[in-house]
């Protein structure tokens, strides 16, 4: 064989193995549109397949049957309904019927109920309902400014799954087993979010309150600004983390130049920090206490609960759903204030 | 008997090994006798070695493999000792300098960056040992010393990078990380946290030298072997015996640029494009986060950075605080 050809074809299977373990490869066509002023680069990307996939696994599903209010309340009706007496009787087993199929459809309604009671506590999802029907309420009611008029419904986040596909846990290793290398527990070292080297949990500390996300000089020369490394990449996974969940490119809320300069930032960008907001919020008010409720298999391994971060809702798409909105059909997820 | 050789005509002649000249005495022996290489022959010179190790490079070398094996048990010890994920997630894996709370001491525990610390100390005398071996190779062999003064401004850069802003700064974890991507996300990490990397002229000028490089080598390269069927490869004879290759060279980047480096300062524009390459670059890290801290506003203060009319008005209302 013919040495150069050998080399060739030597060359060519090593660039094709390397290919074959290479994450990402996208074909064309993407779409472009410009967000910007000319010639800074501000565009939202999206590919085609990669849309045509979305809008078909955003399939909103249809209502059990139309809304009837009137009859009795359903409170008067069944016992130790506390969120949902006010409805009517018709639209409450309405409501029961289509979360029985947003959340545990093959499952069914023995899944939260004891079909001997049906009003008895014991079983512990009864209870997380409850508690995540007063989250979705809250979420429609009190952060318009990031789910807008759209609003959130159970099938938001569960799309048919008990547990929603989306959920993070404290990460790290509880036991310190790999503490060897570099920093022990920090969950860095392996892959991290969207395939970066970067931690993979950097919900732990900048969706708490005290988290800081900022971390750009604020001025050209030193004055004090104590920001290390670390703590930018943190940031750094924060912001891969939203960019994966949205399906979006940086530049959908940032002037690149700039990452930092609300003046160069798109209105995109507000909205994602109301949504960074109600995150932490909700993780703080409604998800962390219930922790106790939880059997322990359903617990991380720091025997923390479940919580949210932009992807729970969100599932690769800029707006969940493709932007239908669920709550039109379902009004008392939504009540008046 | 071919006159003109080249790659694809290359005729290897086998003979005697050609040893080197004779070594002072206080060296040691060269390692070997040396032998042919076919394939070598197809791409350079057939014969391999014999090689001089000698105390500077034995000790390099088991420098370097130290710090090696340092770094690969760290990453190995990072997925639980497991041979099948160790290879599937290497490109992801790391050493990390300690954090941030340790500063600058001396050494934190060794699985919070001491590991790091050690293998960086054996790096670096590893490097530093193998550039005295380079230095003191071209006086023995009465070369100028170009090679090694080249080495030494990528080093230059090598330790700004992990040393000398580490200490300027007062912590290691301003240090830059041992791993594969890693070290690629420490350095657009490093880029937003000091308000964007792109607008330091010194990042400019290693950028210009960098590519620069990348043309010269290619000019160079290109016209060196269009030239070589008249002689052009013999380059030092060129430089003091200018023939009709050189004559031919000239004259085809004076017609098609109006200048021609000669035989002998084309090598010169090379290498100090190479040498600033990573002066520069270097130079420009060591001023991040001391002497300035946010690149892009720098550039704004300085007429650098041009300002665009404002079309997201209304964005930053109430948006002060990025928190």
């Amino acid at each position: 064989m013919n040495p150069g050809l050998a080399l060739g074809v030597v060359g060519a299977s090593l660039l094709t193995v390397a290919m074959l373990f290479t994450a990402g490869w996208d074909l064309p066509p993407a779409d472009t549109q410009q967000t910007g002023y000319r010639g800074t680069g501000m565009v939202v990307l999206q590919d085609r397949e990669e849309q045509t996939a979305l809008r078909a696994a955003n399939q909103v599903p249809p209502v059990p049957w139309e809304l009837d209010t009137s009859g009795q309340k359903a409170s008067e009706v069944y016992e130790n309904v506390q969120v949902l007496g006010d409805l009517g009787i018709d639209q409450f087993s309405r409501l029961m019927t289509a979360i029985t199929e947003w959340v545990s459809p093959e499952q069914g309604c023995n899944y939260c109920h004891n079909p001997e009671n049906m009003a008895s506590d014991e079983l512990y999802t009864k209870v997380v309902s409850r508690r995540m029907l007063e989250m979705t309420q809250a979420v429609n009611t009190e952060w318009d400014l990031h789910v807008q008029q759209t609003g959130v419904t159970c099938y938001t986040c569960h799309r048919g799954q008990p547990v929603p596909q989306n959920i993070w846990f404290r990460g790290g290793d509880p036991d310190d087993r790999f503490a060897m290398a570099g920093y022990s527990g920090g969950g860095q070292n392996t892959v991290g979010v969207g395939n970066t080297s970067l931690h993979a949990d950097p919900f732990s500390e900048l969706f708490s309150f005290d988290g800081v996300i900022g971390v750009t000089g604020p001025t050209a020369l030193p004055t004090g600004h104590e920001v290390s490394i670390q703590q930018t990449e943190k940031t750094y996974a924060l912001m891969v983390h939203m960019s994966q969940s949205l399906g979006a490119n940086c530049t959908l809320c940032h002037n690149t130049r700039a990452f930092n300069d609300w003046n160069q930032s798109t209105p995109q960008r507000t909205v994602a920090i109301q949504g960074i907001q109600m995150v932490r919020t909700l993780n703080a008010d409604y998800l962390e206490p219930l922790t106790s409720e939880f059997p322990p298999e359903r617990l991380g391994p720091h025997e923390d609960v479940a919580k949210i971060n932009c992807a729970t809702c969100h599932q690769g798409a800029q707006k969940p759903l493709n932007g239908v909105s669920m709550v039109e059909d379902y009004p008392s997820l939504r009540p008046e204030q | 008997m071919a006159t003109y050789q080249n790659i694809f005509t290359q005729v290897q002649v086998r003979g005697p090994v050609e040893p080197g000249i004779g070594l002072p005495k206080e060296d040691s022996p060269r390692l070997g006798k040396g032998s042919f290489s076919y394939w070598a022959g197809k791409i350079g010179n057939a014969q391999i070695g014999p090689i001089y190790l000698g105390f500077l490079g034995s000790l390099s070398l088991l420098f370097g493999v130290i710090a090696f094996e340092i770094i690969g048990l760290n990453m190995w010890a990072s997925v639980d000792w497991d041979p099948i994920q160790f290879v599937r997630q290497l490109p992801w894996l790391a050493l990390e300098p300690p954090p941030p709370e340790y500063g600058l001491r001396v050494l934190p525990p060794l699985n919070e960056g001491g590991w790091w610390l050690i293998a960086g100390f054996f790096l670096t005398a590893s490097v530093l040992l193998w550039w005295l071996r380079t230095y003191r190779r071209a006086v023995a062999l009465g070369m100028g010393t170009h090679v090694a003064w080249a080495f030494a401004s990528a080093i230059f850069l090598f330790l700004v990078l992990g040393f000398v802003r580490p200490v300027l700064m007062g912590s290691w974890s301003e240090a830059v990380p041992f791993g594969i991507f890693p070290h690629l996300d420490w350095t657009t990490a490093f880029s937003i946290r000091y308000g964007n990397l792109y607008y330091n002229p010194f990042h400019c000028l290693s950028i210009v030298f960098l590519y620069g490089s990348v043309l010269l080598f290619a000019m160079h390269g290109g016209t060196i072997l269009a030239v070589s069927r008249y002689g052009g490869d013999r380059e030092i004879e060129q430089i003091t015996d200018r023939g009709t290759a050189s004559e031919r060279a000239a004259l085809f980047w004076r017609w098609t640029m109006g200048f021609n480096a000669t035989m002998e300062s084309v090598h010169r524009w090379a290498w100090w494009f190479a040498v600033l390459t990573t002066l520069t670059g270097g130079i420009g890290i060591l001023l991040t986060g001391t002497v300035v801290d946010n690149w892009y506003l720098w550039a704004v203060d300085h007429g650098v950075a041009p300002a665009y009319p404002d079309v997201f008005q209304g964005t930053d209302a109430g948006m002060g605080a990025t928190q």
